[in-house]
């Protein structure tokens, strides 16, 4: 991420604590993750202390402190998508990509997260690479789908 | 387009709009509800756009691309006006043939329309599909109507009418009264009446209040407040300033989910172009009064779905609850009076004002009043998103709406209110839809998440798996919640991998009981429901788990070994 558009963003909100989470999440959105520097920056541009800005980046799962994979894998385990086969669906893709919710692998190609619900129950069980919705999914149907991603 | 200064203009600009809509073109109406869009309705969409340039029909057809419809299973829905031909699992291939035999030749394609699997009976319009027929579509009905995008449609459908109802022929205290005598009841869960908790944020001392719409909707398995919302946002928006008028109101906020991009594109179109008409910021209509909204952004934890967490949030701070002995709509935001209410309970008070409270109390049971919009999902031949007056049976939604259950299998356990609410069994579902019934049954409405759950179900299983979400979903501030849910979590993993012991049930109910009692906020009080609700009726399987070490239902992995 150019450091211009976090210049950008936190001037925007420069000295208002309150954007706090608003910074952080387009800081996230932006750069898939939240470097150190970037916090101390945040923490100095916002007035926030430093100690309130980690707690933040570390409570919300969206927040992420390491970089993550090329590729974002999220595996919806909701109550309807659970209900049809998720579970089978997560085994297969931790089998191929040899990484648990959480993990980004060490040619940082893929990061693997489980989803609680994205609204579309009838597509279950469903997982999204980059946004890209792979519906009714089976186990078996995984390998393909991931093969396109380099 | 000029700012809207008054009621006068309003209606004017809306005969404007409406003069021009020409009732015999045919328009061709693409759902773009989440579901459709994870179909790739993307591609229908660019499909139709290049078959009309091809043909050179660009003024002669219209291309809409609206909210969605609800019947998510059968997506990507397209509706051909004026005919109102329904067709469904349309394909990018499809598209030549809809415009040539459908849109010009006036033919009905035999194999796009609905087939019922059961009788072969076909349907060529919305209202003729099971699914669709019999609802109370008030809330959901137009969003195949309008593009989200566009002010104009939902002006066209008559909206912003009850705004400047209550704006220029009422005041705010016979808003109020009419809110109260609709005996509208919080969507969100609570089922709280909206009217009173209105009543006490306008009464909180103070001159600053704030209104807050939440959508955060965390619940896996609910997502009409996302169909509602993106589908139609000024239908929220609307609800929200006549709140805000009526509770003295000038600031507003919109809570909302930051992993559904078209939900927050779709609520930022809303609100520009609802401030560039006048209908939101200084003088609105040229009434005096002034509203503004902020949306901000959940960042992905459950409880801040919570209603004072959610408020800890929008401050910036880390979405904790707090003891509720002081209302938030006494002290909410910035310890601001702060009346807080759901999507959909916004959504249901423009008809209130439009067509009053009578019409609207006669529309569900004595003390459950208006429609209800239902997430149906889980085992169920028919997904998708169902509107039905209260008072309806859950047999109904289920096999009318539903088409029943996929498969062949049997019907055991109907789940309302995710990971927070409780089951039932099948015996019981010709009971009603309905706040206070199915409280009674020891299950909640919720924020209306109907979870069907077939034979194949391990009821221990679904507990354990209620608890694991909320173990990561849970604030961790208060020891209740913190330490009660890691204790049940273990104690239920235990008995699923058939590592149960006699007392276990009894210690999964002691800690219910302190953990009910003593959380801190309503996510923590509400963690047992769903374990409690499962002892009440699918005992049997825990104790067959655990003194038998035996699956009923041939799900637990550890305990199938030992059946085959």
């Amino acid at each position: 991420m150019d450091n211009d558009r976090i210049e950008q963003i936190l001037n925007e909100h420069q000295g208002q604590a309150g954007s706090l989470i608003k910074v952080l999440m387009e800081i996230q959105e932006q750069n898939h993750w939240l470097p150190r520097e970037v916090l101390v920056e945040v923490s100095e541009k916002l007035e926030v202390p430093l100690s309130r800005v980690l707690r933040i980046a570390t409570f919300y799962k969206t927040f992420s402190l390491t970089p993550k994979g090329r590729h974002e894998i999220h595996v919806c385990t909701g109550t309807a998508c659970k209900v049809r086969g998720a579970q089978r669906v997560l085994d297969e893709v931790q089998e191929l990509t040899g990484i648990k919710p959480g993990e980004t692998d060490s040619d940082l190609k893929f990061s693997l997260e489980t989803v609680n619900c994205q609204g579309c129950c009838s597509l279950g069980p469903m997982i999204e690479v980059d946004g890209k919705t792979h519906s009714k999914i089976s186990p078996a149907e995984i390998a393909d789908a991931l093969k396109k991603y380099e | 387009m000029a700012h809207i200064n008054s009621a006068a203009e309003l209606e004017e600009l809306r005969k404007g709009i409406l003069s021009k809509i020409e009732p015999d073109k045919p328009c061709i109406a693409i759902c773009a509800g989440i579901a459709c869009l994870g179909l790739g309705n993307d591609r229908v969409i660019s499909a139709f756009e290049e078959e009309i340039r091809k043909q050179s029909l660009e003024t002669k057809v219209d291309i809409r691309a609206t909210g969605c419809h609800g019947f998510c299973e059968k997506g990507p829905i397209v509706v051909i006006y004026p005919e109102e031909i329904c067709y469904l699992e349309v394909t990018p291939e499809d598209v030549p043939e809809i415009i040539s035999q459908t849109v010009v030749g006036k033919k009905v394609i035999d194999r796009l329309i609905y087939t019922d699997p059961n009788t072969g009976a076909k349907a060529v319009h919305q209202f003729e599909i099971p699914f669709y027929k019999n609802q109370s579509r008030l809330l959901i009905g137009n969003n195949p109507k309008i593009n989200p995008k566009s002010i104009e449609d939902y002006l066209a459908i008559g909206g912003y009418s009850a705004l400047a109802k209550a704006l220029f022929a009422m005041n705010p205290e016979q808003v109020l009264e009419e809110i109260k005598k609709a005996n509208l009841r919080g969507r969100g869960g609570g089922g709280f009446p909206a009217g009173s908790k209105w009543e006490t944020t306008r009464n909180a001392p103070g001159e600053e209040k704030y209104v807050i719409v939440n959508a955060h909707e965390g619940e896996p398995g609910a997502f009409m407040d996302r169909a509602l919302f993106t589908g139609n946002p000024h239908l929220v928006l609307e609800g929200l300033i006549i709140g805000a008028y009526t509770i003295g109101s000038h600031q507003g906020f919109i809570y909302t989910r930051h992993d559904t991009p078209q939900l927050r594109e779709n609520i930022d179109i809303a609100l520009s172009e609802a401030k560039e008409y006048g209908l939101l910021g200084e003088n609105i209509l040229g009434s005096g009064f002034n509203f503004n909204v902020e949306v901000h952004l959940d960042v992905g934890i459950f409880v801040s779905g919570e209603s004072s967490a959610l408020m800890r949030s929008i401050e910036g701070k880390s979405p904790e609850p707090r003891p509720k002995y002081i209302r938030t709509s006494v002290s909410g935001i910035w310890n601001k009076p702060s009346n807080l209410n759901n999507v959909e309970t916004w959504a249901n008070v423009p008809q209130i004002i439009n067509n009053g409270s009578k019409w609207y109390s006669s529309i569900g049971t004595e003390r459950s009043k208006g429609t209800k919009l239902i997430s149906l999902s889980g085992n169920i031949c028919n997904t998708g998103v169902v509107e039905v007056p209260m008072g309806t049976s859950l047999k109904e939604i289920i096999y009318n709406f539903g088409g029943g259950i996929p498969n062949g299998k049997k019907l055991k356990a109907v789940h309302f209110g995710g990971p927070m609410g409780g089951s039932i069994p099948e015996s019981l579902i010709d009971s009603p839809l309905d706040f206070d019934v199915l409280s009674k049954l020891g299950t909640s409405l919720g924020a209306g998440d109907m979870l069907v759950l077939d034979e194949d179900n391990c009821m221990v299983e679904t507990a354990r798996y209620f608890l694991d979400f909320l173990s990561g979903e849970s604030c961790g501030k208060c020891v209740p919640c913190r330490e009660g849910i890691r204790q049940m979590l273990k104690t239920l993993t235990d008995i699923t991998d058939g590592k149960g012991k006699e007392g276990d049930i009894e210690l999964l109910e002691e800690i219910a009981g302190v953990v009910g009692e003593a959380a801190l906020c309503s996510l923590g009080r509400s963690v047992p429901k769903p374990l409690l609700s499962m002892l009440k009726y699918f005992r049997d399987e825990y104790e067959a788990h655990i003194k038998e070490k035996r699956c009923p239902a041939l799900f637990c992995k550890e305990l199938k070994k030992g059946e085959l």
